[in-house]
């Protein structure tokens, strides 16, 4: 992120439509708390790698559990949150297991594909409204800091960088009009 | 004695120490660089460079650790995981905010030339006339017909892209071939031109990359990632440019871990006879003798020198006797702008990560338009399809989003203002003798502020973006506006400057202490204003010109 692109995000944040570069951008995030170093166990991370290939599974590219993404997640919480957040995301994940077992009374590894999706999916419709209306110090809603990091950990790893999008280390040259028809992918990089 | 003595000390290796070094070298002195950081060596010091996005731990981002260590430059995006290792160390350097200011700094060999954004644009005499013409602060002792043969000098070595658009407010240069629009700037180019006329022009952005092999460095590679430091040698730093063709005339010493302290005064002759230096790792003090001293520090750090130097003769140091060494800090304000989605281009994409964006001159108290504050602003800004980063409305998780994410999402285009602030004499600079830094030295305090003049512009720099967004097609225009903090437009100027009288300013026409003949400052404290457009390629013109003079007046034996 340099000058010019932090100037076109500030811009595109303001629809509220971007997910992912508050955190690149945001200026004094801390709650004050020292944050705390999780202790997350393989059963956590096996938890966390459903949880994003749920947001973003296999396709006719890998998804986020081969990506690696329950790791990185771990390691966004404990590196990068403040302990408020931490804790808002810890939390969510006993509240999806909690949601899980009323629902479908099993915990969310022990639930179907579809049922995970469909309850995700749940928590996306009603991350997204809230995040529509909060204030800027509001606590985020648990949902969003999980698509976040998913989305984060998948689109800048190798496999979702070269596979699902298109990454070129030393393009040589620009061009600033190359046609694009649907279905082409985006490059990895702006 | 002899072993430490030069004919010239340059202080600081950024920007305006790298063009400093080289001019005075390939003119036959013998040239000791003094620089507080460490060593950088080029391409080998590169050390994220060649990194791909999944080798950093957080891809880039930051961790609470970092914004722990790091209270100043977590402001704004500078804090961020792959060039942490070109930003001052917070902790062991510190400064004193009696106002909020925001000063992100490089302290190794080659300064922030590393880190800069590279825009490159002339001033023009709509900007040396304007504190004469409006009775604010004192008069340039130059104007465009001084600097102009130094620009066209320093361009041609460095190398500075652009077109020759025949704007008489932003002078045309010795460019190598211009980077180009996009296809959606084009259109907007377009429409902008035919909606304002000649009364507005947005312009493809002037910058210090190669877009063609120069002077022995190779073309820019289009990745975009020149913070990090360049592999190809492909943009203008001391590593890429100066430095080696300073070196190369083998009258070059370069001494890293080395913090000036003061100018060392001599009451007799009435000249400096070299500095004091306190060696970062050792702390040993050192002294080395040279004819003459050119002060490259940067801004504020320039004055810092000065004024710890000579203050047995004058209390506010050296070069304090007009009473404004200190005073009339300045930097761009910027963070104002507006961004919008434009449609009609779904069946466009780019390949290439241009280093550049578009400009549109300061159009504002030029020709017809008058506005009711001072001198103007400047955008800078583009347009790109977004890309995985964003929410896709209509879908949630799943197949069908993740693979909306892996094609690129609308087309937005934004523009943000760099707006001039004007050389207020209480936005100042004074050493805290109350805070000393990690080697007991006293810190700088900053008191400085926006005031009206710039308060009122920034209404503008949202609206008149609005305005032209929507003139030229694009949709959803939102404007925004954000700190409007001096230091964030990271072109502090002023704190020592130019004038035509020894009353009211620190350095003459040719960046001469008055008080001092042989001791030049020649980076961004000299500035007289600060104009809107980036400040850096008027430093390296000036300190061409500076040394070019420095050399004659020695060898005529006036210093
Ligand atoms: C992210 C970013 C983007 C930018 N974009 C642009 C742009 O697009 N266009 C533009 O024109 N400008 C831009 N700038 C500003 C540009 O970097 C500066 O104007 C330029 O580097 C100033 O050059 P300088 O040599 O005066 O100072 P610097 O490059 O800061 O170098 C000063 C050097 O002096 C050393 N030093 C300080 N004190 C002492 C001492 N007491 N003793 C010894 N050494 C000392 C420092 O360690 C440093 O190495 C940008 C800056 C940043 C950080
Ligand atoms: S974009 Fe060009 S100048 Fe910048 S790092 Fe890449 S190759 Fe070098």
């Amino acid at each position: 992120m340099n000058r010019r692109e932090a100037i076109s995000a500030v811009g595109l944040l303001l629809g509220g439509t971007v997910i992912g570069s508050d955190f690149f951008l945001s200026g004094c995030k801390t709650g004050g708390k020292k944050e705390r170093q999780l202790a997350f166990t393989k059963d956590d991370i096996a938890y966390l790698d459903e949880i994003a290939d749920t947001i973003l599974p296999a396709t006719d590219t890998p998804g986020a559990k081969a990506a690696g993404v329950g790791t990185f997640m771990t390691v966004m919480v404990n590196d990068c949150y403040e302990a408020r957040d931490q804790k808002v995301f810890l939390d969510g994940m006993d509240k999806i297991n909690e949601l899980s077992s009323k629902k479908y009374r099993k915990e969310f590894l022990e639930a179907t594909e579809s049922q995970r999706l469909e309850l995700l999916t749940e928590l996306d419709k009603e991350q997204k409204e809230y995040t529509k209306n909060m204030k800027e110090e509001d606590i985020p809603h648990y949902f969003r800091l999980m698509k976040e990091t998913a989305l984060l950990g998948y689109f800048t790893s190798e496999i979702g960088s070269t596979k699902a999008l298109r990454y070129l280390p030393i393009p040589g040259r620009y061009d600033g009009n190359v046609p694009y028809k649907k279905g082409d992918r985006a490059w990895a990089i702006n | 004695m002899t072993e430490n003595t030069y004919d010239a000390i340059v202080v600081g290796s950024g920007i305006s120490g790298g063009w400093a070094a080289k001019e005075l070298t390939q003119k036959g002195l013998k040239t000791l660089m003094l620089e507080r950081g460490r060593n950088i060596e080029h391409i080998k010091g590169y050390v994220n460079a060649a990194k791909d996005p999944w080798d950093f731990a957080h891809r880039g981002g930051r961790t609470q650790e970092m914004i722990t260590n790091y209270p100043v430059l977590k402001r704004d995006y500078p804090l961020n995981e792959t060039n942490l290792d070109l930003w001052v160390n917070e902790k062991e350097s510190p400064y004193t905010e009696i106002k909020r200011f925001d000063w992100f700094r490089g302290y190794h060999v080659g300064g922030r030339s590393l880190t800069w954004g590279r825009q490159s644009y002339r001033w023009s005499d709509l900007d040396f006339e304007a504190n004469a013409k409006e009775g604010v602060g004192v008069d340039w002792p130059l104007r465009y017909k001084d600097v102009a043969s130094w620009y066209s000098y320093v361009e041609k070595f460095v190398g500075v892209n652009g077109s020759r658009d025949g704007l008489p407010q932003l002078p045309d240069g010795e460019f190598l071939p211009a980077m180009e629009m996009n296809v959606v700037e084009k259109d907007v180019a377009a429409r902008i031109k035919e909606h304002y006329k000649l009364a507005r022009t947005m312009i493809m952005g002037r910058s210090a990359n190669l877009t063609v092999a120069h002077n022995d460095r190779t073309n820019c590679q289009y990745r975009n990632k020149c913070w990090l430091g360049c592999p190809f040698g492909a943009y203008f730093s001391t590593q890429s440019a100066t430095l080696p063709a300073a070196v190369a005339t083998g009258n070059l010493t370069l001494r890293p871990f080395s913090i000036v302290t003061k100018i060392l005064y001599d009451k007799d002759t009435r000249k400096a006879k070299g500095v004091e230096v306190l060696d970062a790792e050792t702390n040993q003090t050192y002294e080395f003798f040279a004819k003459v001293v050119f002060v490259c520090a940067s801004s504020l750090n320039s004055t810092w020198v000065l004024m710890n130097s000579a203050t047995d003769v004058w209390p506010e140091g050296l070069g304090s006797s007009s009473g404004e060494l200190g005073h009339n800090l300045m930097d761009h304000h910027l963070g104002v702008g507006a961004a919008g989605t434009i449609e009609g281009y779904e069946d466009k994409y780019y390949y290439g990560r241009r280093p550049n964006g578009i400009y549109i001159p300061r159009y504002q108290n030029w020709m017809n338009d008058k506005r009711d504050y001072l001198r103007g602003f400047g955008y800078q800004g583009g347009a790109s399809r977004q890309g995985w980063a964003r929410e896709v409305a209509e879908l949630n998780i799943g197949a069908d989003f993740k693979d909306a994410l892996t094609e690129p999402g609308l087309w937005k285009m934004g523009i943000g203002g760099f707006g001039e602030v004007l050389p207020h004499h209480d936005n100042k600079i004074s050493l805290d003798k109350s805070t000393k830094d990690k080697w007991g030295l006293n810190v700088l305090a900053v008191d400085a502020e926006l005031k009206e003049n710039e308060i009122k512009m920034r209404k503008d720099m949202a609206g008149d973006a609005v305005e032209m967004l929507e003139a030229a097609g694009v949709k959803e225009v939102k404007s925004y506006e954000g700190n409007g903090v001096l230091g964030r437009g990271i072109h502090e100027m002023g704190t020592a400057r130019m004038g035509r009288d020894a009353k009211t300013s620190v350095l003459n026409g040719n960046n001469q202490v008055w008080d001092c003949k042989n001791v030049f400052v020649t980076d961004g404290s000299c500035m007289t204003s600060s104009a809107c457009v980036n400040p850096s390629l008027t430093y390296m013109a000036l300190t061409a010109r500076a040394v070019d003079f420095a050399v004659k007046e020695l060898k005529k034996g006036n210093i």
